[in-house]
């Protein structure tokens, strides 16, 4: 347990490196707050409105002057308040999170439940038929792009099937468990199928490693079975890795998948965060950038530990 | 009688041609209910192909049995032909009728599941034992082989145990069915000597509890004296001689079975060492080594204690031009970390070390264990040569080349070897190279840490006869690290025994080991697996190594130590 508590003794530190960052960043992108914001109409500002506009949001002051009040607020868990849409930023980051975290969820769930089964398929068939056909699709997940796929997916729907995914307004989970999957699925599948990619070259890597070690030699001269020796006594020893990138690829998935929520209109953090910076919200982008880096360490935190869970050795320490 | 296991012209080849690439080409023998039969090679005989093919794990290696039969003869009085036998068949074969014990016990048992879980699968599979009765049969078992507090241990992950321990673990899995036949493949090869003969007298006891036949793999026709009925001597594939094991031994009718006996470096308690020491003569020594203490600091939690790990705890030695000092002893003993710290490759925590400056700026190089890991593959011999040369800043010339060219054809390699990499070498030719690196920068001293030790002994037999003829040539000193007493008796002048990071007994080669003074060098002696002493009956003994991990401050008493002869002291043993 001293190890969570020295992980998180760590995130402060992480999270101020990358406060400072994003707002150094963020005010590096040529153009200012106010043109953003009113568009061609910016010109018709005399210099005393614009002045007493840069007052209002409180950019007129000295950067570090900014960035100190700003942080002096994160302390007290005030992210500031958007100018694009006058609202408190923790709170719209929380109106749209729901979405970005069951999006990654399903991607994940299809990723594992898909990858895993076929990197194992693929290792215990190493130069098989049916190896070079997951091989094949494995290659394809990974280099086809996702508004491809996406596309492609909402094309084969409402040309084969009629049916047409719900686009425009997003229903919660909460409201109406049925609507909300059949909204999520599609998109989750375009994410899914390149993060299941991965998953499969990896834990069919994995396996076929931990298929060559002395202790499955072992378990065979037991008399242990195919499947036993496969599923029992290999795949546990194949999991870190499959977790290592599992985690990373979640970590991403968190920050938004901007292309496919673009795609199936949907109102996730990647497109949060595209029009905050094309609007210059300062105090969104950067609300949205210090929750998403938070939400990444608290992925590799979770990671990390599953390793505990997974290798005793790591646990017991040891060699 | 019918035999258990006959088997008759077998073949085995790997690839993508099996029968272009035989490892096994014609291998016959008979073996009867309850007998040892020994096959004995040098690595690449097909030895441990030939064991894999009769429970057909060698499928999995890749390989494939081109022809022959292997005739099992079942519990219930049928036979079968393994090699024809489909793997459904063969599944039940494995672990119920035949069991195997393997290498390498650090590798073999699976490091997620506990031991328990493990034997108790052995149980399940080839017993039909489940829950409690299973638990119960595998704390039994562990008990059989020994292990003390055996119900505590089923809940131990293997790391968490010692190689011999997890050797035992490997036995009691086997055992778990009662196999009418078990193959162990070179058991006791990663084990310490005295781990591999409580080992071996655990294996032969248990042979004779269960009267389950044995096919035991080894390299070391030595340590199957004791234990087998019949040897089988392989080389190349093909069976060279099988007989008696009194016949094999006492009357070799082959000359690889000759070659093999002589080249085995027997150990002799001191009749065999070398004369033509330099102790006499020489006027002061070159390397003086003065109460060495190295300590690894553990426990740097919030919650752990802190200590160290004491590895060398007060050593004193020293060397003289042209004399070889063995370091003797098992492993975590701190020879290795002694070496190291001579060499500056671990920090000292006390204690002098003196190297009087001879001949060269670097006056002692270092000839590690693993001739193929020592080498790095990405870059040629003449790379490899000119690196150390290059380090102290030498140039790249003509003279450097002429050295590399000189060392080469001493050590026994072609001049075209300079243009060439490491994978071209066999394992003998790797370390021949390593011993010539070493040599590049014209040391006074060369630290070999057990660097005959992964070599074949013909092999191993002529590295150690170039090493001696180096030392003559160039008045070389060594300090030879190593676990093999027999072949320690060949080079050593002098000999050091360690035990928990000290010094136990020291002195002249003859001296110890004719005349060994400290319990702990007697073990050692006792436990060399040795022809002449095959009728000696070893019993097994759980002594444990003591825990290297002292709290923070702890001292070690103070040495004190008895003149046992003139060049001969001996640690006192606390009573």
């Amino acid at each position: 347990m001293s190890y969570v508590a020295q992980r998180l003794l760590t995130f402060p530190l992480i999270l101020l490196g990358v406060s400072i960052l994003v707002f150094v960043a963020i005010r590096m992108i040529p153009g200012d707050a106010i043109t953003a914001m009113l568009g061609t109409e910016a010109g018709l500002l005399t210099p005393a409105q614009r002045a007493s506009l840069a007052a209002y949001f409180g950019i007129d002051q000295p950067v570090t002057t900014q960035y100190f009040r700003w942080a002096a607020g994160l302390l007290h868990g005030d992210l500031g308040i958007s100018a694009t849409y006058g609202k408190p930023v923790l709170q719209i980051i929380l109106d749209r999170f729901p979405l970005t975290l069951e999006l990654a969820l399903l991607s994940m769930l299809i990723a594992l439940l898909t990858g895993i089964p076929l990197g194992v398929l693929a290792a215990t068939r190493n130069e098989r038929p049916s190896d070079l056909m997951v091989r094949i699709l494995a290659m394809l997940g990974q280099s086809t792009p996702s508004f491809v796929l996406g596309l492609l997916i909402i094309y084969l729907l409402s040309v084969w099937f009629g049916i047409v995914p719900t686009m425009g307004t997003f229903t919660p989970l909460n409201v109406d468990p049925l609507a909300n999957l059949g909204q999520m699925i599609f998109p989750a599948i375009t994410l899914g199928f390149a993060f299941a990619a991965s998953v499969t070259r990896i834990s069919r890597s994995a396996m076929l490693d931990v298929l060559s070690d002395d202790y499955i030699r072992t378990a065979r001269s037991k008399g242990a079975s195919q499947r036993s020796v496969v599923w029992g006594h290999a795949l546990p020893n194949a999991l870190i890795p499959v977790v290592t990138l599992s985690g990373v690829e979640f970590g991403y998935l968190l920050g938004g998948a901007v292309i496919v929520e673009q795609v199936f209109a949907l109102p996730g953090l990647g497109r949060l965060v595209l029009d905050a910076i094309s609007q210059r919200d300062y105090a969104l982008v950067q609300g949205t950038v210090l929750f998403i880096a938070m939400n990444f360490l608290i992925v590799n935190l979770i990671v990390d530990l599953l390793y505990v869970v997974l290798d005793p050795r790591i646990r017991l320490g040891g060699k | 009688m019918t035999a258990l296991l006959s088997v008759r012209d077998l073949h085995v080849g790997f690839g993508r041609d099996p029968r272009a690439n035989e490892v096994v080409r014609g291998i016959g023998f008979d073996l009867a209910a309850g007998e040892t039969l020994a096959i004995v090679g040098e690595s690449g005989s097909g030895k441990s192909v030939t064991a894999l093919s009769v429970n057909r794990l060698v499928d999995f290696g890749g390989g494939r049995i081109t022809a022959g039969a292997i005739v099992l003869q079942r519990g219930d009085g049928s036979t079968l032909d393994l090699a024809q036998a489909e793997e459904h068949t063969l599944r039940h074969i494995r672990g119920r009728d035949i069991g195997m014990i393997f290498q390498e016990p650090m590798t073999s048992l699976n490091p997620v599941h506990t031991v328990g879980r493990q034997i108790e699968e052995a149980f399940r599979l080839n017993r039909g034992l489940g829950g409690d009765a299973a638990r119960t049969a595998a704390r039994e078992v562990l008990e059989r082989v020994r292990i003390p507090d055996a119900a505590a241990r089923l809940a131990y992950y293997p790391h968490q145990l010692s190689g011999g321990m997890r050797q035992r673990v490997m036995i009691a899995m086997a055992l778990a069915s009662s196999p009418r036949l078990l193959i162990a493949d070179e058991p006791t090869t990663a084990l310490d000597v005295t781990v591999q003969a409580q080992i071996m007298a655990l294996l032969a006891e248990l042979r004779e509890e269960t009267g389950m036949a044995m096919i035991f793999i080894t390299h070391d026709i030595g340590l199957v004296a004791g234990i087998a009925d019949r040897i089988m001597v392989m080389q190349r594939g093909v069976a060279v001689e099988q007989a008696d094991t009194a016949a094999v031994l006492d009357h070799p009718q082959h000359d690889y079975t000759r070659h093999l006996l002589e080249a085995v470096p027997h150990f002799t308690a001191g009749r065999a060492t070398r004369n033509d020491g330099t102790r006499g003569t020489a006027t002061a020594p070159l390397v003086t080594v003065d109460g060495l203490v190295v300590r690894f600091p553990v426990g740097k939690g919030l919650f752990r204690k802190p200590g160290a790990v004491h590895a060398v705890d007060g050593v004193d030695f020293d060397l003289v031009a042209g004399e070889t000092l063995a370091i003797v002893g098992e492993s975590g003993s701190g020879k290795s970390t002694t070496a190291r710290a001579i060499l500056g490759l671990v920090q000292k925590t006390r204690g002098e070390i003196d190297a009087r400056a001879g001949r060269s700026r670097r006056p002692i190089q270092m000839v590690f264990q693993d001739p193929f890991a020592s080498l790095n593959p990405r870059l040629n011999v003449e790379s490899l040569l000119a690196e150390p040369a290059i380090a102290n800043g030498q140039r790249k010339d003509a003279a450097l080349r002429r050295r590399m060219l000189v060392l080469l054809e001493r050590v026994g390699l072609p001049a075209e070897a300079l243009s060439r990499y490491p994978h071209q070498f066999s394992g003998g030719q790797r370390q021949r190279l390593c011993i010539a690196r070493a040599l590049m920068l014209n040391p006074d001293v060369v630290v070999l840490d057990e660097a005959v030790s992964a070599l074949d002994v013909s092999v191993q037999a002529q590295v150690l006869q170039l090493l001696i003829e180096l030392q003559r040539e160039f008045g070389l000193a060594y300090i030879f690290i190593s676990h093999d007493m027999a072949v320690v008796e060949r080079i050593a002048h002098r000999i050091a025994v360690m035990f928990a990071g000290q010094i136990v007994e020291i002195g002249a080669a003859g001296a110890v080991l004719a005349d060994p003074q400290h319990s702990y060098t007697r073990r050692l002696i006792a436990a060399v697996p040795a022809i002449e002493r095959r009728k000696e009956h070893y019993t097994v003994d759980a002594t444990q190594v003591p825990s290297l991990v002292r709290p923070a401050g702890y001292e070690p008493p103070p040495a004190h130590w008895r003149e046992a002869g003139p060049d001969h002291r001996v640690r006192e043993e606390s009573a």
